[in-house]
């Protein structure tokens, strides 16, 4: 794999040189213009934006996911009200919705944070119901047999016996949320990476485009990494459930 | 002291699981639900358990009329119901978390427990790491921690092997023995109903009814060995089968 990624390195190398696209430079100035962007304040500040505004719509996602996923996994009222809007939501081409989101809150953070809700949050939700559908019944006979209440038997069962799917919701849900945050502030184009995008690509600076690109897709590669090891800790769990 | 008067079940979609059972199950002593597969045995235990409501009919516990599960009752699950993400301390100490006691309290009386049944040792182990035998034991474990009057077992020993089985079932012979509790409990086998049981129910083909209610007259004191030779425990099996023998093809 390591290999083929350095034949396309060089192909893309030697596109570059010849001078065949104004779209396409160099690898190596690719590069060398990631050491030169990454320590200025201008990326810094973008960075912690962008980074903020990821997290917080993340958090919002999980922690508003997984309690309808349960929630829809338990009730069969509940789900046949939802399920249909999830799947909906789900397919649906959410940037189209962006523009809404954007004259209901403004040019701001709080368009971005919903923008990157919008984008995670069905992907858990629909994880989370399928994990619970998955737990064992008598796990949850037992915990009713011991008295559990209702939050008891969603903080200690529910929740984890469906860990796996909802680490697995979770992690496509962040890879969604990447373009989420992208796509959002690309459409409100003044904030974090986004003004950056739009600097770039209006001063026609391909170096600094590919630069900035380059970083947001190994960003999203490591978050996916990260998290992907995270779910093969807790696989066991799904083996045990039978 | 358990009591029913006139359980009726039928599910939804019409299937009469159970029609006007009448039974009671006094303490200290173990009684055994016993049938055809599919008779209703399993229902009739957890309705008792406050898990399945009945269509009709009223059960008591000491007198108190079973509206949902209680703290005076406890279950042991076929297949065992541990949470494979808990240690044993945390899976047998479940019941009282529930219940609010604190941990320094409920593991010192977990503990205890665990020792009980024989996994000391164990105690930070987890349920994957434990042979089919000794996770039963955590889950009785689990249920006898919570120390309910009314012991309820559904078909506990049916998925471990027969080795361990026979040793489980001497174990439980001691417990009853040892705690006042009513002892309620649904197999499919013959031989473990007339090994253990004080009582035997037998119920007919669905929709069930109590067709006869057997006391085996062993005698429970020394080797167990011996109740398996006894010539009153072999003809109390062969009587059993005699009777059920119809409801089979």
């Amino acid at each position: 794999m390591f290999a083929s990624l350095l034949v396309w390195a060089l192909i893309w190398e030697i596109v570059g040189r010849s001078g065949a696209s104004l779209v396409i430079p160099p690898l190596s100035s690719v590069f060398a213009r990631i050491v030169e962007i990454a320590p200025t304040p201008t990326f810094i500040n973008a960075l912690w934006i962008t980074g903020r505004s990821f997290l917080l719509g993340n958090a919002i996602a999980i922690l508003l996911g997984v309690p309808l996923g349960v929630m829809m996994g338990r009730s069969v009222v509940a789900d046949r009200l939802l399920l249909p809007w999830v799947n909906m939501f789900l397919s649906a081409p959410l940037s189209a919705l962006v523009p809404v989101i954007m004259v209901l809150f403004g040019l701001g953070d709080t368009t971005i944070i919903l923008t990157v809700v919008l984008f995670a949050i069905w992907i858990i939700v629909l994880d989370a119901r399928a994990g619970v559908r998955g737990i064992s019944p008598s796990l949850v006979e037992m915990a009713k047999s011991f008295g559990a209440n209702q939050w008891q038997a969603f903080s200690n069962i529910y929740v984890w016996a469906a860990l796996p799917e909802i680490l697995s919701g979770i992690r496509l849900g962040m890879i969604r949320a990447v373009k989420g945050v992208v796509i959002g502030q690309l459409l409100v184009s003044i904030v974090g990476f986004g003004s950056l995008f739009e600097l770039y690509s209006s001063r026609f600076l391909m170096e600094h485009f590919w630069a900035l690109l380059f970083m947001l897709f190994v960003f999203a590669f490591l978050l996916n990494e990260i998290l992907a090891w995270l779910e093969r800790k807790v696989e066991y769990y799904a083996s045990s459930r039978q | 002291m358990v009591e029913m008067f006139g359980i009726s079940k039928t599910y939804e979609g019409g299937v009469e699981a159970l029609n006007e059972i009448n039974l009671d199950f006094p303490e200290g002593q173990l009684t055994t639900l016993l049938g055809p597969s599919g008779c209703g045995k399993t229902t009739l235990l957890k309705i008792v358990a406050g898990l399945i409501s009945p269509t009709s009919g009223e059960v008591l516990v000491e007198g108190r009329p079973v509206t949902g599960p209680g703290p005076e009752r406890a279950f042991v699950f076929q297949d065992f119901a541990l949470m494979p993400w808990a240690s044993v301390m945390r899976n047998v100490g479940f019941g009282l978390e529930l219940r609010g006691v604190g941990r320094a309290k409920r593991e010192a009386i977990a503990e205890k427990y665990i020792a009980g049944v024989g996994l000391k040792g164990f105690e930070s182990a987890y349920p994957h790491e434990l042979s089919g035998g000794m996770r039963q034991r955590v889950g009785l474990a689990r249920a006898l921690a919570v120390d309910a009057k009314v012991l309820l077992m559904d078909e506990p020993f049916s998925a471990v092997d027969e080795q361990t089985r026979r040793k489980f079932q001497e174990d439980l012979l001691e417990l009853i023995g040892r705690e006042r509790k009513t002892f309620i409990f649904v197999t499919h086998s013959i031989e473990e109903a007339v090994y253990v049981s004080d009582r035997v129910v037998l119920l007919s083909r669905r929709p069930s009814r109590v067709s006869a209610v057997i006391e085996p007259d062993i005698p429970r004191q020394g080797d167990p060995e011996k109740i398996r030779r006894n010539s009153t425990y072999l003809d109390t099996v062969e009587s059993i089968w005699q009777g059920l023998k119809q409801y089979v093809e």
